[in-house]
C-alpha cells in the first residue's frame, strides 16, 4: 500500500564526487537512485536496505532503492534524496512566479516493489 | 634510474601554488598542486577537500570531438557556424547556465544575448533566485567571509549541508577557523544548526534546533517578534516543532553576541515560502542589528554563480531571468527564468553554457529541450550535451583556462591554471559564435533594406 510522505532531495558528498568523475557511472547513479528512509517506517512498510521502492508525485514516478536513517537523523514521514535525474521526474513546473519550482518539499506517495 | 632521466621526469614536475579550487563557493585559492606535465595529469591537491582532490585528481582531458552536431563529430568552426544558424533563425531563445565558469565567458556571453534579443538566465533561479528576489525587497547586512572569520562569535546555519556541500567552510571561514579576534578558533565560537533532518553538519554545532518540514517562515517569524520584545504564543512549538524556551535562549544568545551571522542555504530558498523565507532571515539580521552587529548571507553551491549574478547584474541591472526581447533588459522571475520558460514551450532554442539543466530541470522542461535547438558548452559529456543540436567541448575553467571567478561573499578570485589543453576556453567559443551571428544579422539587415528599396520603387 503506498504512503504519503515528504521528500526532501538535496547535495551529498557522494554525489559530488561521483559528479565530477561521469554522471554516466555508477558512483553517480548509485548516489542519485538511493533515498534514505526512516527505519521505523521501513519496518512498518516491510522493507530492508537495498529494497526498491516507488516514489511518485502529482508530476511523475520514479524507482528507486532504499537505505534507513534512525529517527533522531531522519524523522518519519520524511525521505531524502540526492539531486538526480530521479528527482528531475517528481518536481512541479509551477515556480509561484519565482523561477524556482518547489524542489525540497515534494509531496510523494511511497510504494514497495519488491 | 640514469641521472638524464631524473632529471628528466623532475623537470616535468610543476607545482602550482595558490591554485583555485572551483567546484564550490568555498573558492579556496590555497591549493598547491603538483602537476605531471608529461601525463598531463594533477597528481596531488594540498588543501583540497574531498571535492577538490575529485575535482583536481580526476581531471584528465577527455578525446571528445571539438564539436558534435546531431551526435555527430564536427570541427569548432563546423560547430560554430551551426550555433550561429540556430541563434540568428531564433525568435525566443534561451541562454541559461553560467555558474562553472570565468566572469569573461559570462561577460560575453551576456553581449550575446543582448544582440540577439533573447532571454538570460542562471543557475541561481534554481538555487538562490528567491533570495535575489528578497534582497531587492528587504536588503542585506553583510560581510565577507575574511570579516566573518576574524570577528563572528555566534555562526548560525540555517537549512544548508555545508560538511557535503562546501566541506571547507568550517575550517576555513567559521568553525575552525583561526581569526584576529577569535584566536581559540572554535572555542571563541558559539555553532548553532537549525534543519528539517540531522545532516553531516550537525555534528560540529553547540546547539541543533530541528524545525518541522515546511515551517521555517514560522520559526523565523517567531524570532524576530521575540527580538522585539512581542508576546509570543507557547503553542508555537506544535507549528514549528521548537520549543518557545529554546527559541528565547537563541533570540539572548543573539541579542548579546558580539557579532553574530546566519548562514543560509536552499533548505529556505527552496521550499515552500521561498522568497519570503530569505526575506524574513534577512529581516531577522536587520533587526538584530538594534542590539549587536548581525549579518546573514545565502551559501552559494556552484563555484562561480556569485559571478554570475554580478555579472549579469553589472551588465543589465538584474541578477537573472533577464529578457532583451524589446531592445532593453527586462526582469522578471517566473517569466524570464530557464525551467519556466521550458517547461512552458516558450523558447524555441537554447544555449546553456558551464550547466546540466538536461540532469536536474523538471520532467517538462528536458522534454522541450528535446524539441528544440540547444547548443552546449562543457568540458564534459553530460545529460544536456547529449540532447543539444551542437555540443562544444570546451576547457575547465581554473584547470586550463584563467579568469576571474567570485566567491559566495562576492570577493574576485583570480584563477590560476596549471595545465594547457587542446579545447578552446567557453569564452573563445562564445565569441565565436557572436562574430558569426553578428555578421549573419548584418547580411539580413542589408537584405532586409534592399527589398525594401526593391519593393518601394516598385
Ligand atoms: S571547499 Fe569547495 S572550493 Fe574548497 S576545496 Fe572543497 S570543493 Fe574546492
Amino acid at each position: 500500500m503506498a504512503e504519503t510522505m515528504i521528500l526532501i532531495p538535496g547535495r551529498t558528498t557522494k554525489q559530488g564526487v561521483g559528479l565530477l568523475e561521469s554522471k554516466f557511472k555508477k558512483q553517480y547513479r548509485d548516489a542519485t537512485t538511493t533515498v534514505e528512509i526512516n527505519v521505523e517506517d521501513m519496518a512498518r512498510l516491510g522493507l530492508k536496505d537495498g529494497c526498491k521502492v516507488k516514489l511518485r508525485s502529482a508530476n511523475g514516478v520514479t524507482t528507486v532503492k532504499c537505505t534507513g536513517r534512525k529517527t533522531e537523523d531522519l524523522p518519519p514521514g520524511v525521505l531524502f534524496i540526492a539531486y538526480g535525474p530521479p528527482t528531475s521526474k517528481l518536481m512541479g513546473t509551477d515556480t509561484g512566479a519565482s523561477g524556482m519550482p518547489l524542489s525540497k518539499h515534494l509531496e510523494v506517495e511511497l510504494e514497495s516493489v519488491n | 634510474m640514469g641521472a638524464a632521466t631524473k632529471a628528466k621526469s623532475e623537470a616535468n614536475i610543476k607545482t602550482v601554488e595558490n591554485a583555485t579550487c572551483t567546484f564550490c563557493g568555498c573558492l579556496c585559492d590555497d591549493m598547491v598542486l603538483t602537476v605531471d606535465m608529461d601525463a598531463k595529469k594533477i597528481t596531488k591537491a594540498k588543501n583540497a577537500c574531498v571535492l577538490g582532490k575529485a575535482l583536481f585528481l580526476s581531471h584528465e582531458e577527455e578525446d571528445r570531438p571539438f564539436a558534435l552536431i546531431d551526435g555527430k563529430p564536427a570541427t569548432l568552426k563546423e560547430g560554430v557556424e551551426e550555433a550561429a544558424q540556430i541563434l540568428a533563425n531564433a525568435r525566443f531563445p534561451m541562454f541559461y547556465g553560467m555558474s562553472d565558469t570565468t566572469c569573461e565567458a559570462q561577460r560575453q556571453n551576456v553581449a550575446l544575448v543582448d544582440m540577439v534579443g533573447g532571454t538570460i538566465d542562471s543557475t541561481t533561479s534554481v538555487c538562490h533566485g528567491p533570495t535575489g528576489m528578497a534582497l531587492q525587497g528587504v536588503g542585506e547586512s553583510t560581510a565577507t567571509l575574511g570579516e566573518i572569520k576574524n570577528r563572528a562569535d555566534l555562526v548560525i546555519y540555517w537549512g544548508g549541508n555545508p560538511a557535503e556541500s562546501l566541506p571547507r567552510h568550517f575550517a576555513r571561514y567559521a568553525v575552525t577557523a583561526k581569526g584576529m579576534y577569535t584566536p581559540n578558533r572554535k572555542k571563541d565560537r558559539t555553532i548553532v544548526n537549525v534543519d528539517v533532518r540531522r545532516t553531516k553538519s550537525v555534528p560540529v554545532a553547540d546547539i541543533f534546533i530541528q524545525v518541522k518540514i515546511g515551517a521555517d517562515f514560522e520559526l523565523l517569524w517567531a524570532l524576530r517578534a521575540l527580538v522585539k520584545g512581542r508576546h509570543v504564543d507557547p503553542n508555537i512549538e506544535k507549528r514549528t516543532g521548537v520549543s518557545l524556551e529554546t527559541m528565547k535562549d537563541l533570540v539572548e544568545r543573539m541579542k548579546n553576541c558580539r557579532y553574530g551571522v546566519l548562514f543560509f542555504g536552499m533548505g529556505l530558498s527552496m521550499t515552500r515560502g521561498r522568497h519570503f523565507n530569505s526575506a524574513a532571515i534577512l529581516s531577522l539580521a536587520s533587526d538584530l542589528n538594534e542590539y549587536t552587529h548581525f549579518i546573514a548571507t545565502p551559501m552559494r553551491g556552484h563555484g562561480n554563480v556569485a559571478g554570475a549574478d554580478i555579472v549579469v547584474s553589472w551588465q543589465t541591472g538584474y541578477p537573472f531571468g533577464v529578457n532583451f526581447s524589446r531592445g532593453y533588459p527586462k526582469f522578471n522571475p517566473g517569466e524570464f527564468t530557464a525551467t519556466d520558460m521550458f517547461a512552458r514551450g516558450d523558447a524555441d532554442a537554447g544555449l546553456i553554457l558551464a550547466s546540466d539543466p538536461g540532469s536536474n530541470f523538471t520532467q517538462a522542461a528536458i522534454d522541450h529541450m528535446k524539441k528544440i535547438p540547444m547548443i552546449v558548452l562543457d568540458p564534459k559529456l553530460t545529460h544536456t550535451a547529449k540532447l543539444a543540436r551542437v555540443a562544444f567541448t570546451t576547457s575547465h575553467y581554473g584547470i586550463n583556462t584563467g579568469g576571474t571567478a567570485y566567491r559566495s561573499d562576492g570577493v574576485p578570485i583570480e584563477l590560476r591554471p596549471c595545465l594547457d589543453s587542446k579545447y578552446p576556453s567557453d569564452e573563445e567559443v562564445i565569441r565565436a559564435i557572436y562574430k558569426r551571428v553578428e555578421q549573419l544579422l548584418k547580411t539580413r539587415k542589408k537584405t532586409k533594406g534592399a527589398n525594401n528599396k526593391r519593393r518601394k520603387a516598385a
